[in-house]
C-alpha cells in the first residue's frame, strides 16, 4: 500500500517538476530567439527558479501530513540513494568543484576523492548503526551513547557551526549568480539570495519529500551536463565528455606550450601541494562521515540492509556529476587557450564586462589591440561562464544559472531547517523551557533560520574566500567535532561520556582556533597546512583527548554495553537505556 | 549451520567477522584513495584513450573503485548477518 503511494505521489511530481522545468526553458529560449534580450532572459530564469521552488514548498506543505514521516520508511534504496545525492549536490559540487580543478589541476581532484571517498566510510562504520538505533538526529545519537545533556549540546554546537558556514557558502553561490544574472552589487546580490532562500524555506521548504528531491536530482545533473556535453561534442564529434576530455587534456598541453602561458594547469604530472591534497583528502571523507544532512537520511531507510545498499546508490548518482567536472575543467580550459590562441577573445565583450563588474573575471589585451591575450577566472566563476565564453546561446547559460541556484537553493533551505531545528529541540526546548508549546517551539525555529539566515549572508557578502574553502572548513569542524565520537562510540565500547564530550569539545576547538587564526593573520600556516585542511590539526587532537579521557574515567555501565551490542546487530530490539545512562524520548 | 540462539559466543564471532570485513574495507579505501594519487606520476607515463593513465585512474577510475567497494561490502555484510542469524526478519 505504501508502495503504492510512492509510485503514486512520484508519477504526480514528477510530471509537474520535470515538466514545469522543461517548459520554462523551452519558453525562454523561444522568447530569446523571438529577439527578447539576454539580460531579461537571465532575470526571467532567476525569478522563475526563485518562484517555482517557494510554490513546491506550498505543493509540499499540503502532501507532507501524508508523506513526511512515512517517506523515508517506504522508499526502495535507489531513490533514497537518488534523494541522498540531490541533497549533498550543492553550491560546492555544482559550482565550485570543476572550478578548483581548473585553477589547480591534480591538486583540485583532492576535492573528488575526499568526498566521494566519505561515502565508504559511511557505509561501513556508520550507517547500518545509525539505522539500527533509528532515532531522529545525530544529536540523538550523541544523547543516548554518552548519557545526555553535555553530548547533545556540544555536538549540537558543532552542527550549527559546520550547517552555519555550509550556509554561507550556499548563499556566496546564489549571491554571484544574482549579481550576474540581475545586474546587482554583489553585497545586494546576497542579500537578494536570501529573501530568495527564506522565501522559499518559510513556505515550508521541499526536502523532506523524497519524490521532490528524485526529480531534483534528474533536473540539476541535466543542467549541469548540458554545456558540457556541447563542448565535447563541438571539441570531439562524441557526446560523452567523461571518456573524451583525455583529447581535450592533450590539446591544452599542445596549447599551453604553444602560449608560453607559465601554468602547467591541467598538465596531470600529479600531486603539487604533498600536505595540502591528502590533508583536503583526509579532512573531506571524514567531514562527509559526520555531515547531519548526509548522515539524516540514513536513519531512516526501511532496514539496516537498505541503509547498506543506500550508501552505494547515493554515491553512484553523485559519482555521474563528479566524473564530469574534469571533464568540465578541461574543455573549459581548452576551449579559453583555444580562442587565446586564434584571437577569438574580444575585449568587448558583454560577458566580460558583467563578469569584471562582479569582480570574478580580469582579462588582459596588448595595447591597442581589440583582442584578449590573457584572462584569470576565478574558480566561483568557471562553471556559470563558459557557456558564454564558448559562444554558446544565452539559454544555455542561464539553464546552468537556474541548475546551481536550484542546488544552492536546496541545500541552503535544509540546512538552515536543520539549524532551526537544534535551537528549537535541542537548545531551547532541552534546555531552557522543558514545558514549552509545539507552537512555540516553532516560532523558536523559524525566528533562528531568519537570524542565522542573515548572519550569513552578511558573512558571505565580506567574501571571506571561495566556495570550496568556506565549504572545507565547515567540513574540517565537522569532522574534527563528531567523527572520533561517532565512529568510537560504536566501534569502542570502552569509550566514554566525558571522554567523548572532551573529545568533540578539543576538536572543534582547535579546529576552529586555526582557521580564525590563520584568516585573522595571526599565525602563519602551520607546516603549510591550509585553513581548508584545518582538521589536520583538530582531528588527532579530539582522537587522542576521546581516547585518553576515557581510559581515565570509569568505564560505561553494563546496560551501555547492553545497548551497544544491540545496535551492532541488525537483528533484535534496540536495549533501551534508562534516564541515568541517557536520555531518549521520542518527541 | 550456526546455532539459532543469540548466546554471547555467536555476537562475539558475528562481531569479529564483521570487523574483520571492516578492516579489509578500509584498506582498500586507503590504497584508493590515498595510494592511488601517490602513484600517478608513475602512471602517467601510460596513456590510456589520451589520459596519461594516473590522472584518469585518480578523477575517474578511484571513484568507480568507492562505488564497487560499498556494493561489494553491503553484498559480503549481509552474506555474513545471515550466515549469523543476525539479518533482520
Amino acid at each position: 500500500m505504501l508502495k503504492g503511494d510512492f509510485t503514486q505521489n512520484m508519477g504526480r511530481v514528477f510530471v509537474i517538476y520535470t515538466g514545469g522545468c522543461l517548459l520554462c526553458a523551452a519558453v525562454l529560449a523561444l522568447l530569446s530567439l523571438a529577439g527578447v534580450s539576454d539580460r531579461t532572459i537571465g532575470i526571467a530564469f532567476v525569478l522563475l527558479t526563485v518562484a517555482f521552488y517557494a510554490s513546491m514548498g506550498t505543493l509540499g506543505r499540503s502532501a507532507r501530513n501524508a508523506d513526511h514521516y512515512g517517506a523515508g520508511q517506504s522508499v526502495p534504496a535507489l531513490y533514497t540513494g537518488m534523494a541522498t545525492a540531490a541533497d549533498w549536490m550543492s553550491a560546492a559540487s555544482f559550482i565550485g568543484l570543476a572550478g578548483a580543478i581548473y585553477a589547480a589541476g591534480y591538486d583540485g581532484l583532492a576535492f573528488l576523492l575526499g568526498w566521494s571517498g566519505g561515502y565508504v566510510l559511511v557505509a561501513v562504520l556508520l550507517a547500518p548503526y545509525l539505522r539500527k538505533f533509528g532515532q531522529f538526529t545525530v544529536p540523538d545519537f550523541l544523547s543516548a551513547r554518552y548519557g545526555g545533556t553535555p553530548a547533545r549540546m556540544v555536538g549540537t554546537l558543532v552542527l550549527m557551526s559546520a550547517s552555519f558556514l555550509y550556509v554561507v557558502a550556499q548563499l556566496y553561490g546564489t549571491g554571484i549568480i544574482a549579481a550576474r544574472f540581475l545586474g546587482l552589487d554583489f553585497r545586494a546580490a546576497v542579500f537578494v539570495g536570501l529573501a530568495g532562500i527564506l522565501l522559499c524555506s518559510m513556505q515550508g521548504g521541499m526536502r523532506t519529500l523524497i519524490w521532490t528531491q528524485v526529480a531534483q536530482y534528474l533536473v540539476v545533473i541535466a543542467a549541469y551536463l548540458l554545456p558540457v556535453v556541447i563542448l565535447s561534442v563541438r571539441a570531439t564529434g562524441v557526446p560523452f565528455p567523461q571518456i573524451m576530455y583525455g583529447q581535450a587534456l592533450q590539446r591544452v598541453a599542445g596549447l599551453t606550450t604553444q602560449l608560453g602561458a607559465p601554468s602547467e594547469i591541467l598538465s596531470p604530472t600529479g600531486i603539487v601541494d604533498g600536505i595540502n591534497f591528502f590533508g583536503v583528502t583526509i579532512c573531506l571523507m571524514l567531514g562527509t562521515a559526520s555531515l547531519p544532512h548526509v548522515l539524516a537520511r540514513f536513519f531512516r531507510t526501511p532496514s539496516v540492509r537498505e541503509a547498506r545498499i543506500s550508501v552505494a546508490w547515493s554515491l553512484l548518482f553523485i559519482f555521474l556529476l563528479y566524473s564530469a567536472a574534469p571533464a568540465y575543467a578541461a574543455f573549459a580550459k581548452l576551449e579559453i587557450l583555444q580562442r587565446l590562441a586564434d584571437g577569438r577573445l574580444a575585449g568587448d565583450a558583454a560577458w566580460l564586462a558583467e563578469w569584471s563588474r562582479v569582480g570574478l573575471i580580469s582579462a588582459g589585451a596588448a595595447a591597442g589591440s581589440p583582442e584578449l591575450t590573457q584572462i584569470h577566472i576565478d574558480p566561483d566563476a568557471l562553471v556559470l561562464a563558459i557557456p558564454e565564453i564558448a559562444g554558446l546561446p544565452f539559454v544555455v547559460g542561464a539553464v546552468v544559472a537556474a541548475g546551481g541556484l536550484a542546488a544552492a537553493m536546496s541545500s541552503a533551505d535544509g540546512l538552515l531547517l536543520s539549524i532551526g531545528k537544534a535551537l528549537s529541540h535541542d537548545i531551547y526546548h532541552r534546555l531552557l523551557a522543558p514545558d514549552s508549546s509545539p507552537r512555540r517551539r516553532l516560532s523558536v525555529c523559524r525566528l533562528g533560520m531568519i537570524v542565522a539566515a542573515i548572519l550569513a549572508a552578511w558573512m558571505a557578502s565580506t567574501r571571506p574566500a571561495g566556495i570550496v574553502t568556506v565549504v572545507g572548513w565547515a567540513f574540517s569542524l565537522a569532522a574534527s567535532g563528531l567523527f572520533p565520537a561517532l565512529v568510537l562510540g560504536i566501534w569502542w565500547k570502552r569509550a566514554t561520556a566525558r571522554g567523548a564530550v572532551a573529545g568533540m569539545a578539543a576538536g572543534w576547538s582547535v579546529c576552529l582556533a586555526y582557521i580564525l587564526a590563520v584568516q585573522a593573520g595571526w599565525i602563519s600556516p602551520v607546516l603549510g597546512v591550509r585553513t581548508i585542511a584545518a582538521g589536520l590539526f583538530g582531528i588527532p587532537a579530539a582522537f587522542l583527548v576521546t581516547l585518553s579521557v576515557s581510559l581515565a574515567t570509569p568505564p560505561p555501565s553494563r546496560e551501555m554495553q547492553a545497548f551497544i551490542d544491540s545496535i551492532r546487530k541488525p537483528r533484535g530490539p534496540v536495549h533501551p537505556i534508562g534516564e541515568a545512562a541517557g536520555q531518549i524520548d521520542g518527541s | 549451520m550456526a546455532n539459532d540462539s543469540e548466546g554471547p559466543d555467536i555476537s562475539r564471532r558475528y562481531w569479529d567477522k564483521t570487523s574483520q570485513l571492516m578492516r579489509l574495507v578500509l584498506l582498500l579505501w586507503a590504497c584508493l584513495g590515498f595510494g592511488v594519487p601517490l602513484f600517478a606520476p608513475i602512471l602517467n607515463d601510460l596513456v590510456l584513450f589520451g589520459f596519461p593513465l594516473g590522472y584518469l585512474l585518480s578523477a575517474q577510475g578511484v571513484l568507480i573503485g568507492f562505488v564497487v567497494l560499498i556494493f561489494w561490502y553491503a553484498g559480503r555484510q549481509n552474506r555474513i548477518d545471515e550466515d549469523f542469524h543476525m539479518a533482520e526478519d
